[in-house]
């Protein structure tokens, strides 16, 4: 495959960054997105370029590093999928493909394609744990009964892997799914139950000072989560507030 | 610990404007089932109607909180979208919103300040008129003995013929009929809502384009309830896919049948009446 790139270029976090050009050849329909990055990369650097600078990890599909706003989509065009799980083949011979970062007043872009999530640390912060005795006799987790149904809702809050590209695809920058998958994981369970009302009063707040937009319902959160956290998670957030004002 | 604040947080806006937002909708299902007596009804039963609208006490404090709730729906969606806007600074070069979101969803702000310029001309037309500029009282004619003879409808019940008017024996001072030079209180009449409302849609050099302004309005409106209605469910924290069927069929149904009737009357008075 042969194609046009447009690459968000940025020096550093203070350089106003522009789009730039870029043209691939012999790209194989197999690969992932990252390693047709890395390609490019492998050739901006035999020409003594600077490489485009991208985050990624595990490239399993788990870590929530990589980011990368594609064709006008977090993760670009595949659903249920992150951008290393993302595979040429999604594309045509001859495309031209912008990637761009992910976009939000909270997470300012470092360098190229790499973002500041740090934002979404700060949020785990204000809430998103619960306090344990980890001192080596914790109990054992079985020995509390949960209800199968709730177990499973809890599970699928859980595997929100806290990538941003639920902030990235809404026209408002809102952080709410990701906030609301938080809270919903523990607010499900009897741990969590205990600190429930801190909570997510905690996270809310922390969460508008970060200069995160609000939520107006739209779902595009929903259809671009690469691990499918579900819109029920901000009405269950939105039940959680309503219940935490009145206590 | 943080405090609630069911004002300023983005989940507390929120539920602000799912509230007014459903209580608006609670509104304009009043609003339409009076409007429909246009058509169904005749002039007394239009009339009657916008009289009872503007002086029943319990009516009175409906409508004010009618006029709290657009106020506040729309500052609350104005204070959104600008916090909204800051929260991205730099754009996409290319968005592909259409590929994961509705359009209506997307552009609530634009629907919703065509809204408003909407509510602001309707309710100069006819309900500032209804309040405060002086109107006509509502007359008929009817053949008495052959004769054909113009009263005014009272609400007392008694007509008053509009000749005793004509001849000085009785005056008119606001809605009341008085005998000329006292300050005796014959009966009250109609403002004659209904009149206003034909002659202003069949007005001869602007009745169509108020239709025509009239019904693009109400297609917005559709719009705006099409993603609005469910909405504010989601907001309110009501999302259980056992129900979440039935919410998004009420909800389009609501924003396309409502729209759609509102948007018939002044088809009706232009083109049929």
């Amino acid at each position: 495959m042969n194609l046009t790139l447009k690459i968000w270029r940025q020096k550093n976090a203070k350089d106003k960054g522009q789009m730039v050009d870029y043209k691939i050849n012999n790209i194989s329909p197999d690969m992932s997105f990252l390693e047709m990055l890395d390609v490019l990369n492998n050739e901006l650097v035999e020409k003594g370029d600077d490489p485009v600078a991208f985050d990624h990890d595990c490239r399993e599909g788990i870590c929530g590093m990589c980011s990368l706003f594609i064709n006008g989509e977090a993760h670009g065009p595949d659903r249920g999928v992150t951008t290393c799980q993302l595979h040429m083949r999604m594309f045509k011979d001859g495309d031209t493909i912008y990637i761009e970062p992910f976009r939000a007043k909270a997470f300012p872009v470092i360098k190229d394609l790499v973002v500041d999530r740090t934002a979404f640390d700060k949020i785990q912060h204000a809430g998103g744990f619960i306090s344990v005795n980890t001192s080596g006799n914790t109990q054992d987790a079985n020995a509390i009964p949960v209800p199968k149904h709730d177990a499973d809702r809890a599970f699928d809050a859980a595997t929100c892997i806290g990538c941003g590209a639920c902030v990235a695809t809404c026209k408002n920058s809102s952080a709410m799914l990701f906030v609301s998958a938080k809270v919903s994981q523990f607010a499900l369970l009897p741990q969590g139950k205990v600190e429930a009302t801190e909570r997510v009063l905690n996270m809310v707040e922390e969460m508008d000072n970060l200069g995160f937009g609000n939520c107006t319902n739209t779902g595009a959160c929903e259809v671009e989560c690469p691990k499918g956290i579900s819109l029920e998670n901000i009405a269950r957030m939105n039940r959680e507030y309503l219940k935490a004002s009145f206590r | 610990m943080a405090k609630s604040a069911l004002l300023k947080s983005s989940i507390g806006k929120k539920y602000w404007m799912a509230l007014t937002g459903l209580f608006l909708c609670v509104f304009l299902v009043g609003h339409l089932v009076g409007n429909l007596q246009l058509i169904f009804g005749d002039a007394s039963a239009f009339n009657e109607y916008a009289l009872f609208m503007t002086t029943n006490p319990a009516v009175k404090i409906l409508s004010y909180l009618t006029y709290l709730s657009i106020l506040f729906h729309a500052i609350d969606g104005i204070v959104l979208t600008i916090q909204n806007k800051k929260a991205r600074p730099i754009g996409y070069a290319k968005n592909n919103a259409s590929s994961n979101s509705a359009w209506q969803s997307r552009n609530m702000a634009v629907l919703g300040t065509l809204i408003l310029i909407f509510i602001a001309t309707h309710m100069t037309n006819f309900w500032a008129k209804m309040h405060f500029s002086e109107m006509p009282l509502q007359s008929e004619i009817v053949n008495i003995q052959g004769q054909e003879l113009e009263i005014y409808k009272t609400v007392q019940g008694q007509p008053i013929p509009a000749n005793a008017v004509q001849m000085g024996q009785v005056e008119i001072k606001g809605t009341g009929f008085y005998e000329t030079g006292s300050d005796f209180k014959i009966a009250d009449g109609y403002k004659d809502l209904h009149k206003i409302t034909i002659e202003f849609f069949k007005d001869p050099a602007y009745g169509l384009a108020f239709t025509i302004f009239y019904v693009f309005s109400m297609i917005v409106l559709a719009f705006h309830l099409l993603h609005g209605f469910k909405s504010a469910f989601q907001s309110l924290g009501a999302n259980n896919p056992r129900y979440n069927g039935l919410i998004t069929t009420v909800g389009n149904g609501f924003a396309i049948i409502v729209p759609l009737l509102f948007a018939i009357i002044p088809l009706y008075i232009y083109f049929v009446k």
